[in-house]
Formats: C-alpha cells, sequence, structure tokens
C-alpha cells in the first residue's frame, strides 16, 4: 500500500537551491514526490495523511558529520540506538560515526556491524567512517577500495591526527584511486602531547599544560601542501583558530580542493568557559580565545568554514569527575547541534540558509551522500522546527546515555519538533 | 596596618586553596596571626589547646616531608589530632576515585584536611565535595598557597615591608606553583615581580599575571630586594627543557657573581629541597646574613598555624 503523507502550510527552507517559502510537500512511500505553493489547492487527496505545520518550518533533516559513539567496545557511553534516538530528537536525520571504536572500524567486517545495528534501531541514516590506518596507528593505509564498497563515506584517523606526512601523503594519494575523501584531526601530536586546554594566560594561572595553536596551524600548512602534492581531496574537521580559517580561505581561492567543518562548541564556548577546571569544557582541540571564536564565526559567515558537525563524543561521568589533567576530553552534541547552530542566525551572524546548508546540504556533498536536500524523487529526510520559541538546554532529558555537555540550561531559540526519515515520523516533539 | 582586621576577625573563607582572589586584607591578617605564633613557637612549651579535639587529616599524593611534617607539626602545637595518609598503600592506590575519597572522609567527620596532589585543581575537585575545611598543599603546578604566606612573613619580618619592594623570581617557573602563588600573593601586597628563567621554564604569558620577565640573571635581578630561587623539578618535567644541570648552573645558577647587582642587602630564598650546584651555589645558601632558608622553614609551621586557626575559626565560635 502506498503511503502519503502531506505536510501542508510549511515554511519550506531547501539551502541547496536557496528555497524559502510558504508551500506544501508531499511524501510517498519514503521519497519527496512533490512540493511547492498550494499543491492541493486546499483539498488534499484522498489516502494521504495530513499534517498542517501552520508555518512551522521545514528542512531537509540535519547531516551530522562528525559522531563517536562508543558502539562496539564502549556501549556504556553511547550506543547506535541511544544515539540514534538522541540524533532524531535534535532533528538530525543522517550521520556519520568515527571509527575510533573498539575494535577500530578498519575493516569490512567493522562496517558491516554498524549497518546491520543501525539497520536494527532504523532510526537515523546511519554511515561510517574507516579509519585511515589500520588500528588509527598512523602506519599503513587500510584497504581503502574495499572499504569504500562496504559503504565507507571517507577516511580518517578520526580523533587521532595522522601525524607522519608520509603516510599523509600516501593516504591523499591512494585515496584518490576512488575519488575519496581524507578526514584530518589537525594537531601535531608532537606540539599537543600532554596538554590539556589551550596555551596561554588562563592554562598559566590553572597550571594546566597548554597546547598551543600553533598545533593546529602547522598541521593544517603541512596538509594543504600535502593535498597540492597529491591533488587528494581533503577535509579539515573541527577548525578552532583564526589561522587556520585564513589558511583555509587561501587554499580554496587557490582551487585546492579542501573543505572544512567546525563544531558548535568552538563557536560558542570559549577557554573561559574551563574557568575553575570544569572538565566539560575540556575537548580536543581545546577552546579558544574570544579572538579566534570570531574568527570562526566569521569563517562560517563566508563560507570558508563549510560545515557544522556535532563532533559528539560521550564520556560517562567516571571519565569526567576528575582532576582535569585526567579527564577525557569531548562533549555530546546531537541534541544541542541544531539549538546552537540557529543561535548564529538569532545573533544575526548568519542567514537561516545559510546556516542550514552547514548542516544539510554542504557536509552531505563533502561526504557525497545523496541526502540533505529538498528535491522531486529524493528521500524524505525532513526536520520540521520552530524558529523562535525561547528555551533552556536540560541535558537530564537527552536520549544520549552520557551527559557530559558545557551547555547545560543555556537558553537558545528553536528547536526540532517532528523528524521524518525516508518519510516516516521517527520522532515528534511532545505536547 | 590599623586598617586591616584584626587577628580575632572571623576570616571569610572556607578553605584556603589559593592565593590568587584573596585580598591584600585577608593576608594581612595571616600575616599578622602567624607573626603572634612565631612567637609562641619559640617558647619552651610551644602547645595550646585551640584546638583541642579536633581533627586534622594530612592527605599526600605526593611524596612530602618538609611540607607535611611543617602541617603535622602545626596540628599538633594547636592541639589538634593529626592523622598522615599518603597514597601509597592507601585505596588511591587502588583505584579509588578522589570523590570516594572525599565520601570516605566525611565519613570521619575531619576539621579540616590538608592535600597535596599531582594534579592541578585536584584539591579543589576535593574542596567541592567535603565538608570540612581544606588547605591546598599544593596542586600540580597550579598553587601552594602556604608557601607563599610564609615567603612574605619571613621577608616582612626581615625587610619591614613587602610593598615596593623588588623581587626576583628565578628558575623552573614552568612547572612551579610556589611562583604562582607568590606571584599573586606579591602582586596583592603591592611588590614588583620579576621573573626570571630561559624561556623553556616560563609558562605561556605569563606576563599577564603582572610580573616583568627577564631571561637573563643580570638584568633580572639588578636592585632586587629579595632573590627567591625555585627548584628544578626534573621529575615533572617531560621532555627536555635545558640542555644539561651544567649549562643551566652556568647561566641561571645563583652565585656570588650574580648577585652582586641586587641590592646589598638582598635576602635568598628557596622552598626547598635545594639542588646544590644546580640552582644555587652552597656557598650562597649558607650565607647566614643573606639566606633565609632555615627562616622559612620556621615561618612555615607558624603561617600553617594561623591558617588552621583562621579556617576553623567560625566553626569553633558556633560551638562556644
Amino acid at each position: 500500500m502506498t503511503s502519503r503523507v502531506a505536510y501542508l502550510n510549511a515554511r519550506l527552507l531547501d539551502p541547496a537551491t536557496g528555497l524559502d517559502q510558504r508551500a506544501d510537500l508531499l511524501t510517498e512511500d519514503g521519497r519527496i514526490a512533490d512540493f511547492g505553493p498550494n499543491l492541493f489547492g486546499g483539498a488534499t487527496p484522498a489516502g494521504t495523511e495530513a499534517v498542517d505545520l501552520a508555518g512551522l518550518c521545514l528542512a531537509p533533516g540535519l547531516v551530522d558529520m562528525r559522531v563517536l559513539i562508543g558502539e562496539p567496545g564502549e556501549e556504556e557511553k553511547d550506543t547506535i540506538k541511544s544515539a540514534s534516538r538522541a540524533a532524531v530528537a535534535g532533528g538530525i536525520t543522517a550521520m556519520a560515526l568515527l571509527p575510533n571504536t573498539d575494535p577500530v572500524l578498519d575493516e569490512v567486517a567493522g562496517l558491516e556491524f554498524v549497518a546491520h545495528r543501525a539497520r536494527e534501531v532504523k532510526l537515523v541514516k546511519v554511515f561510517a567512517y574507516a579509519s585511515a590506518t589500520r588500528g588509527t596507528e598512523g602506519n599503513e593505509i587500510t584497504e581503502m577500495g574495499l572499504l569504500a564498497r562496504a559503504g565507507a563515506v571517507a577516511f580518517t584517523d578520526g580523533i587521532k591526527a595522522i601525524a607522519s606526512a608520509k603516510t599523509m601523503r600516501r593516504a591523499l594519494s591512494y585515496a584518490k584511486t576512488f575519488d575519496k575523501l581524507i578526514v584530518q584531526h589537525p594537531e601535531e601530536p608532537s606540539l599537543a602531547s600532554g596538554g590539556m586546554m589551550n596555551s596561554g594566560e588562563i592554562a598559566t594561572r590553572l597550571g594546566l599544560v597548554g597546547i598551543p595553536r600553533e598545533a593546529e596551524i602547522i598541521m593544517i600548512e603541512r596538509d594543504l601542501r600535502l593535498a597540492e602534492l597529491t591533488g587528494g581531496r581533503l577535509h579539515f574537521a573541527h577548525v578552532t583558530t583564526g589561522e587556520s580559517v585564513d589558511l583555509i580561505r587561501r587554499a580554496k581561492a587557490r582551487g585546492l580542493r579542501v573543505t572544512c567543518d567546525t563544531a558548535p562548541h568552538y563557536f560558542a564556548l570559549t577557554e573561559t568557559d574551563v574557568g575553575d577546571y570544569r572538565t566539560y569544557a575540556k575537548v580536543s582541540p581545546p577552546l579558544r580565545g574570544e579572538m579566534d571564536r570570531r574568527a570562526v564565526v566569521e569563517g562560517l559567515a563566508d563560507g570558508t568554514i563549510d560545515a557544522i558537525a556535532s563532533d559528539h563524543v560521550p564520556q560517562d561521568q567516571d571519565q569526567k569527575r576528575l582532576p582535569f589533567a585526567q579527564a577525557a576530553c569531548g562533549v555530546i552534541g546531537l541534541e544541542t547541534l541544531f539549538p546552537l547552530t540557529l543561535e548564529l542566525v538569532h545573533k544575526g551572524k548568519m542567514s537561516l540558509l545559510d546556516a542550514l546548508a552547514c548542516v544539510t546540504s554542504k557536509p552531505a556533498a563533502i561526504l557525497d551522500l545523496p541526502v540533505g536536500r529538498i528535491v522531486k524523487g529524493g528521500p524524505a529526510d525532513l526536520v520540521a522546527f520552530d524558529l523562535d520559541t525561547p528555551w533552556r538546554i536540560d541535558v537530564e532529558g537527552f536520549r544520549s546515555k552520557s551527559k557530559n555537555s558545557p551547555f547545560e540550561n543555556r537558553p537558545v531559540q528553536g528547536r526540532p519538533l517532528r523528524t521524518i526519515v525516508d518519510g516516516r515520523t521517527v520522532w515528534q516533539a511532545e505536547g | 596596618m590599623s586598617a586591616n582586621p584584626s587577628p580575632d576577625t572571623v576570616f571569610p573563607h572556607r578553605h584556603l586553596l589559593g592565593i590568587e582572589g584573596l585580598r591584600a586584607g585577608e593576608i594581612t591578617q595571616i600575616l599578622d596571626l602567624a607573626n603572634g605564633y612565631v612567637e609562641q613557637n619559640r617558647r619552651t612549651v610551644k602547645k595550646s589547646s585551640l584546638l583541642d579535639g579536633r581533627t586534622l587529616v594530612n592527605l599526600f599524593f605526593e611524596n612530602s616531608t618538609r611540607t607535611r611534617t611543617s602541617f603535622e607539626l602545626a596540628g599538633k602545637r594547636l592541639g589538634a589530632d593529626v592523622i598522615n595518609m599518603s597514597s601509597d598503600g592507601s585505596s588511591v592506590k587502588k583505584g579509588e576515585t578522589l570523590i570516594d575519597t572525599a565520601m570516605t572522609l566525611n565519613a570521619m567527620h575531619l576539621d579540616a584536611l590538608v592535600v597535596r596532589h599531582a594534579d592541578s585543581g585536584a584539591v579543589k575537585l576535593l574542596a567541592d565535595k567535603v565538608n570540612c575545611s581544606v588547605i591546598n598543599a599544593g596542586d600540580g603546578h597550579h598553587e601552594h598557597p602556604t608557601q607563599a604566606l610564609l615567603d612574605a612573613l619571613a621577608i616582612r619580618r626581615r625587610l619591614g615591608r613587602l610593598d615596593g619592594l623588588i623581587v626576583a623570581i628565578c628558575g623552573d617557573i614552568l612547572h612551579s606553583r610556589v611562583a604562582r602563588s607568590n606571584i599573586h600573593l606579591l602582586n596583592a601586597m603591592g611588590a614588583r615581580v620579576r621573573c626570571v628563567a630561559p624561556p623553556t621554564l616560563l609558562p605561556s604569558q605569563i606576563e599577564r599575571l603582572g610580573v616583568e620577565v627577564h631571561h637573563s640573571m643580570k638584568a633580572g635581578l639588578k636592585d632586587a630586594d629579595v632573590v627567591m630561587m625555585l627548584r628544578l623539578q626534573t621529575e615533572r618535567m617531560s621532555g627536555q627543557y635545558i640542555p644539561s644541570t651544567r649549562e643551566y648552573f652556568y647561566f641561571y645558577g645563583l652565585d656570588y657573581e650574580k648577585l652582586e647587582v641586587a641590592k646589598p642587602d638582598a635576602v635568598i630564598m628557596h622552598p626547598g629541597p635545594m639542588n646544590r650546584g644546580v640552582e644555587i651555589d652552597s656557598d650562597v645558601a649558607d650565607d647566614l646574613k643573606r639566606s633565609m632558608i632555615l627562616e622559612q622553614v620556621e615561618m612555615g609551621v607558624a603561617v600553617r598555624m594561623a591558617v588552621l586557626d583562621l579556617l576553623t575559626r567560625e566553626r569553633r565560635n558556633a560551638q562556644q
């Protein structure tokens, strides 16, 4: 039986085409059948479920290109199921998982396991990276061709930098065979090792070992050279400094095939949020100063930074209720990605369509995923959201198994109300 | 000093976790009270009954003899029961977390807890969870407040003031909680602070803490009233910060020649334990006219008595 749903009276937004108008949208068997103003002339056809959105926004569901979860290996932190529930509640309809699991996703079997679990859970669309090097050890490159065939969206050592210039050169060069992307965590480990927060006055006052901004900048400079040398496709995850943004801006102007993303904590927080040893603000790379935060916002505004990813890294209490030096890095982000991205819109830093592009069509294009757009015949992965209503972030209510968020109680505006994957409503706000 | 609170005033802090954030008046209050305890400690009968029936625990996650002994003596001279716990053989080694340790300590109904820990901020983490007053006896590279207070008391007694003095802090500032506490204290009291070290031993943006930075002893020691030498903390170093101790001593080790540019009556301090021939020449260290190293040890006990007195004062008053 054909299943049809008509979404009526939406403010329909498609960042890929610049569409922003009052319109209706019809889904049929998981696909977008049609959309446009006054699609049904006031009468929905028989056999079609009608959902009156009464002016709410309807946009492509969010594509989160950087998510770490503990399955397999650390299921107490997050599983594919708990993370999927968190994702759809956060308006996310597709997410790409990092390979830093135990075991590492460096074999076809690992990717098949993830795909199998995702099919069982069947909420958000789950994609996976494979590691660029075996065991993310930075030495030998993985079977990129076979892994790509098994569904790897790109290659990365995830939360670890590919440190050796030689290995990075090989990875960029070899991945070209399959036109696949290499995603780098840009941080020179020999400069960052032992570091706990951004180097500078605050680290000095707190007596914490600093990580200089240069650890990131140097790695970006190096890898841009290697991308130029090899002609490979390169993406920098979570850029955090003004110089990083400048370097990538210039590289793009030169025509290099390079893209980058950042995460909400890098445009919404600074090193001062570490305050009195707040381990929830311990992230990798570290939170930077105010000038860098502003440069990241500028990079988003002018399009140098292509995407915003949640950079979801769950850590349980035992990993965070420790002295700062011993505490693990990471924040959860699946349910804060959307409201924190909208913060850029409400503060007048970005237009709504540009901000949405950073969490939908652009990350989808970087990973070459057939999602993140509103097109006839395309998958009906959508989010209906309220743009303006103020609320406060309440971490206890989050679905992720871990609660490590530095955004508790932050006032935000706008939230997802209904998340649709392949035409099926997978989550709906209560009340 | 009449504008400052009298030694009998209640101290407005529950813990002493650092010098940063203390006001000049509060520092003066501690020093004034400690001055009285110096006299008590020089009497034949040194013990008082101020903390009779109170329990003080020294919880040391890092090895220390002098600081732990100093706190132990301070507690005992005030009449408290003092128990020493070290990380060797305690449940901490067995994987107990700091939070669990705090809960265990709460069940023991302590009045004061002295903590030393290798990680910056660890003492605060404990202090947030325990019911008693906590004194930081050194946390990572962060602070060592009683060391700065005892240094200040020694200087004040010798030179009569802190305000306007030029104090050169020399050596391994990067790894030094003593340096950070001293910088905060001396700045609060109106001294001029200089940091003298090779750039590899200086933390990033240290000048933002309100100090002049020098890389040569000659410039850094010029006209100094006080020269504070720091121990080269080789055990805290990961990797190489200086090429050799021989080279370090040549450029940064304190000897009479380098001391010549300081004020003629400049005093020399060292928090101990000293590496003779590394950061300080033995002749200088043992020069009774200039070296205050033994006075620092004496002031340490008095300052810790004053801190224990002040931090427990409010509860003592409440129970009277």
